[in-house]
């Protein structure tokens, strides 16, 4: 019961921040839709297998959204987040039929490959994609009703925000059940999955989907709420950050994704303000210091701090 | 595709491939002995070239012989290789041997974001343009088109004495078949008594001297500025994924294949330049995933 | 109620009123301006920034603007499009800028044109070239103090067509984003209606940024066309004009490079003679008309013991720019006692007329610029251990501007080649 309260009170924190300082409602917006697409590099990672090209479905549903709405000139968000989804769901099963055959630096590199196929794509076919420039996502209605910037950014980030938890909750659920423990044993052992009479093969490929789904909400949730998609969205650093964030966060764990992206997206944006020709050093650095001192992360580092406490007050 | 057209594309492939190999050769080198895909391969090669041009920049200020811009190359190249090199191997990398792979791929990553802004922070972000090595060897025609002697003769020369050295190094002397036998079989190697970690900084050293080598080398033909290293790290992944991790040979014909593909898309479809590199990379190892010259590894029960 | 009573109810409430209407008088007024600060962009955006500097320092030397001084914060567009879009708005939504200029890049232009419409700040499109937002919408909070692709590239093919009215074929080089592919298409086709006969031989797009030219210049010199056309700027220009000149491409066509002027002194005597250079509008540190007047010698001077460079375009667009937003705020500090805010300057802007350092421009009612613009020929000289231009035309901006509501595509497919008869200022180096 006590483990669950650390996720709620930060659910609740997120959800009354905007309230408080409006500017604050796109930063987080960006933050939890980026900590969709890693929670989607946690599922992977609990099967030991690092993605270097998920930027890919992150970018692909984006461009999806944005296509369907310039094509709708607007459309509605629900309508625009189930074409993001499906275009995920598509590629993901086009790619992840091959991909999940492979392992470890295979696996990455071949994901890496197409990432960088998708991202040649969006960059030079000027136009149908607007090429580097990218392409405005026109503002499209949310349940229905034609917003103004301000509440349409409120509402959306609302609805971010209720994805993330859901997503959350989900993925929690998924990675204690069966398919996902299933999924954790292709790092432990997956020959003796495989003498169980599992296939490695199609829990992976669930897995993969499922990171795949995540990566692309992510990405729809960013089109929308930033208005504006570019190639770079599908660039091999952008797959980078998201294993970086990961890491930061606490490859272990599902609330990790969400501190991660938190954290980097504030400092990210705020570094890149004020310090724009050493931000990308901090961040850096910051990296080398959690994974050589604190390699669980951000969780990790906070169930330290717990348990710290709860020996203290344990002792007499 | 008129027979000259032909020869021009093949040439200018060939000058692009020298380039890509110098800094791909350098990668598989690192991950065949140490397992580690270095991630920040793509700075030594930037670095490697910023330092060309500050040292030919500061030959002509100061009045010294065009010639010496040459060796300016080298020196640059093992400086950078030798220096950065042996720090980032001994004061990071050593840290992590023992941890998870995507740990180890992440620490080069932060390496490769520090020396992003290093670069900023020591050359600032305008254009760096020094051509002297260049210019000094004139143009020749070719196929009734002018190409530079430098594009034409030096970069393909240096590559290909490198290809051939690194193969007589790593097959007939002591050191090299020692760094051999830790690709082949790390823990045999140490259960004969091989240094493994001395190993390991002589390779990564050589591997970033290589890659500084290739910066050194295209400084000349170009205007330098920020993220030039990203640009090159992935284009060097798609050559050695595609060759085979750990394949010296096979990263050389691997850069010839790149680069012959993307000069004959610029002449037939200039459209697919960037895309022709991935797509090679898609389908090789789509066919077959270790390389076309790699191992494949038998898995472990 | 007496009529004191209510004489007095009115007062007071006139009073309120009046007193809800004027804007509170800032300590500052603060602006945001976005302009290439890092990577090869950066050769044209830095210079942009040191003119704004200047100019914001005179200003508030002078006491700023009807006393309250002014302070830019600066955005760099070379950290790519999202990072432009976001910190747009957030200066808008917690800096409190009054006014944004963005952007150099047409790209950025283009994406930002909506969302600064949608937050409802006065933006002016200080330096980019696409033509299309006010043709493909109608815009309240934003304007345009220069001109953009279709005088730019008719001009061009105008001079082109005077100086070499005889040659057959003509290949393209641009960058490859808005700019690049717009202003080609403006071109080509604004070519094929004064003279249908020419051929394009090739049609090569590198990437924004690439550092390598070598593969297409060895296209180009295998094709040998007569033109090579390139409106590329900043560090792509310089490294494409200098792999070109060694290996000898610039002997061999005529090339024509709108935008050159910004890179004129960068490449030195590496920009061989006869080779065709615009402004993007009329500018030129020894314009013909200018450059004898002390005001325009002055602010050189000034801005070359800044920088140590002289003064290129993107310097006269934010000189134009900033013109602009002063004649605003002036007009609308005459219409009314209250410190204008974004709604008053925002009508200010409308049909202004401004003057930056050359010849005067003036807003339509679609908020597009017009500006005149000069084209010349390099010649090497002893003077300048640069290119300088010779054979100078400037072309008046109305005939060569897309009218009010019609698209330039369209329109630059109608036009006569009797245009080529069009009587233009000519100007010879050292005149």
């Amino acid at each position: 019961m006590l483990r669950a309260l650390p996720p709620v009170i930060l659910a609740l924190l997120l959800a009354v921040l905007p309230l408080l300082a409006t500017w604050t409602t796109v930063v987080l917006t960006l933050a939890l839709a980026k900590g969709l697409a890693v929670l989607g590099i946690v599922v992977l990672l609990r099967a030991g297998q690092v993605s270097f090209g998920h930027a890919l479905y992150f970018a692909a549903s984006g461009y999806a959204a944005a296509f369907l709405a310039g094509s709708l000139g607007g459309g509605e968000v629900l309508v625009l987040l189930l074409a993001g989804l499906a275009t995920s769901l598509l590629l993901g099963l086009a790619i992840g039929w091959f991909v999940v055959g492979y392992r470890y630096i295979f696996f990455a590199m071949l994901n890496l490959a197409f990432s960088m196929v998708l991202y040649s794509l969006l960059e030079k076919f000027f136009h149908i994609t607007g090429g580097s420039d990218g392409l405005r996502v026109p503002r499209p209605t949310l349940l229905g009703m034609t917003l103004e910037r301000a509440e349409f950014e409120l509402g959306l980030f609302y609805l971010t925000l209720g994805l993330a938890v859901l997503a959350a909750f989900l993925v929690h659920r998924y990675l204690a059940s069966p398919p996902g423990q299933a999924l954790a044993a292709l790092k432990t052992n997956e020959t003796r999955l495989e003498y169980l009479g599992v296939s490695a093969r199609a829990v992976f490929l669930g897995g993969y989907l499922i990171s795949a789904l995540l990566a692309g909400l992510g990405g729809t949730l960013q089109a929308l709420v930033q208005g504006l998609v570019t190639p770079e969205m599908g660039y091999w650093v952008a797959s980078g950050e998201l294993v970086f964030i990961a890491i930061l966060g606490g490859a272990g764990h599902v609330i990790g994704a969400f501190a991660g992206a938190l954290v980097y997206e504030f400092v990210q944006i705020y570094a890149a303000a004020f310090a724009a020709d050493v931000w990308q050093l901090i961040l850096g650095t910051v990296l080398l210091l959690i994974i050589l001192f604190a390699s669980r992360g951000l969780v990790g580092m906070y169930q330290d701090l717990w348990r710290r406490g709860e020996g203290k007050e344990a002792a007499p | 595709m008129t027979p000259q057209l032909l020869w021009l594309a093949t040439l200018d492939g060939v000058a692009y491939a020298a380039l890509v190999f110098l800094v791909a050769v350098g990668l598989t080198l690192i991950f065949g002995v140490l397992r580690v895909l270095n991630v920040a391969h793509g700075s030594f090669y930037a670095i490697g070239a910023y330092t060309a041009a500050s040292l030919g920049i500061a030959i002509s200020s100061g009045g010294l012989p065009g010639w010496l811009s040459y060796p300016a190359l080298i020196l640059a190249a093992v400086l950078i290789g030798t220096l950065l090199g042996s720090l980032i191997e001994r004061q990071l990398l050593a840290r992590i041997y023992g941890k998870e792979e995507v740990l180890q791929l992440l620490v080069t990553f932060a390496v490769f974001m520090i020396l992003e802004d290093v670069q900023r922070l020591v050359w600032g972000v305008q254009p760096y343009f020094q051509d002297t090595p260049l210019r000094l060897l004139g143009t020749m025609e070719v196929a009734g088109v002018f190409y530079t002697r430098y594009q034409l003769l030096v970069l393909p020369a240096t590559a290909l004495v490198v290809l051939v050295g690194l193969r007589l190094f790593l097959r007939h002397t002591l050191q090299g078949r020692v760094i051999l036998a830790v690709t082949q079989d790390r823990e045999a190697a140490m259960a004969m008594g091989i240094d493994a970690h001395r190993v390991y900084l002589t390779t990564f050293v050589l591997g970033a001297s290589f890659a500084a080598l290739g910066g050194a080398l295209a400084s000349p033909t170009t205007a330098l500025v920020p993220g030039i290293g990203s640009d090159m790290i992935v284009l060097s992944f798609a050559v050695v994924a595609t060759a085979g991790l750990g394949q010296v040979e096979g990263a050389a014909l691997a850069a010839l294949l790149m680069g012959l593909g993307r000069s004959f898309a610029v002449y037939m479809y200039p459209e697919f330049e960037v895309l022709m590199p991935y797509l090679i990379m898609v389908v090789v190892l789509l066919i077959r995933p270790q390389g076309l010259f790699g191992v494949a590894e038998t898995r472990r029960i | 109620m007496s009529i004191l009573a209510r004489a007095l109810a009115a007062c007071l409430l006139g009073g309120l009123l009046g007193v809800a209407q004027a804007a509170e008088r800032p300590e500052e007024i603060v602006i945001g301006i976005t302009a290439f600060l890092s990577g090869p962009a950066s050769v044209f955006g830095e210079p942009g920034q040191a003119a704004a500097e200047m100019i914001i320092d005179n200003i508030n030397a002078q006491g700023g603007i009807d006393g309250v001084p002014v302070r830019a914060i600066y955005v760099d567009e070379g950290a790519g499009g999202e990072h432009v879009v976001s910190e747009y708005r957030r200066l808008v939504q917690q800096e409190g800028v009054s006014a944004m200029l963005a952007s150099i890049s047409s790209g950025n232009c283009n994406q930002i044109a909506p969302v600064a419409e949608d937050l409802k700040m006065l933006n002016i499109m200080w330096d980019c070239g696409t033509q299309r937002i006010f043709e493909e919408g109608d815009y309240r909070y934003v304007f345009r103090t220069q001109a953009n692709a279709t005088p730019e590239m008719v001009a061009t093919v105008l001079y082109l067509l005077k100086t070499k009215p005889d040659f057959q074929t003509i290949a393209v080089v641009n960058q490859d984003y808005a700019w690049g592919r717009e202003s080609w298409k403006i071109f080509s086709t604004a070519l094929k209606a004064l003279k249908p006969d020419v051929q394009v031989v090739a049609e090569l797009f590198p990437k924004f940024g690439a550092p390598d030219y070598s593969t297409e210049i060895s296209r180009l010199s295998a094709l040998r066309p007569d033109v090579v056309l390139s409106t590329s700027w900043g560090g792509d220009l310089d490294t494409f004009v200098r792999q070109s000149a060694q290996r000898g491409l610039t002997g061999m066509s005529t090339f024509v490079l709108p935008l050159a002027e910004s890179s004129l002194q960068r490449l030195g005597k590496d920009l061989p003679e006869g080779v065709i250079v615009g402004g993007r509008g009329d500018h030129y540190f020894l314009h013909p008309e200018f450059r004898d007047d002390p005001a325009f010698q002055a602010f050189s001077a000034e801005f070359r013991e800044k920088t140590g460079a002289y003064p290129i375009y993107p310097v006269f667009h934010m000189a134009q720019a900033l013109a602009a937003l002063q004649k605003a705020y002036e007009i609308a500090l005459e219409n009314s006692e209250a410190w204008p805010d974004t709604e008053a300057l925002v009508d200010a802007m409308e049909g202004i007329e401004f003057r930056g350092l050359t010849r005067p421009v003036r807003l339509r009612e679609d908020h597009q610029g017009l500006e005149d613009q000069l084209l010349g020929t390099t010649v090497h000289s002893d003077t300048h251990d640069f290119a300088v231009l010779d054979n100078i035309m400037i072309f008046p901006a109305d005939p060569i501007t897309t009218p009010v509501g019609q698209i330039s595509e369209e329109w630059v497919e109608t036009l006569d080649p009797a245009m080529l008869e069009m009587e233009v200022d000519t100007y010879q180096h050292g005149q």
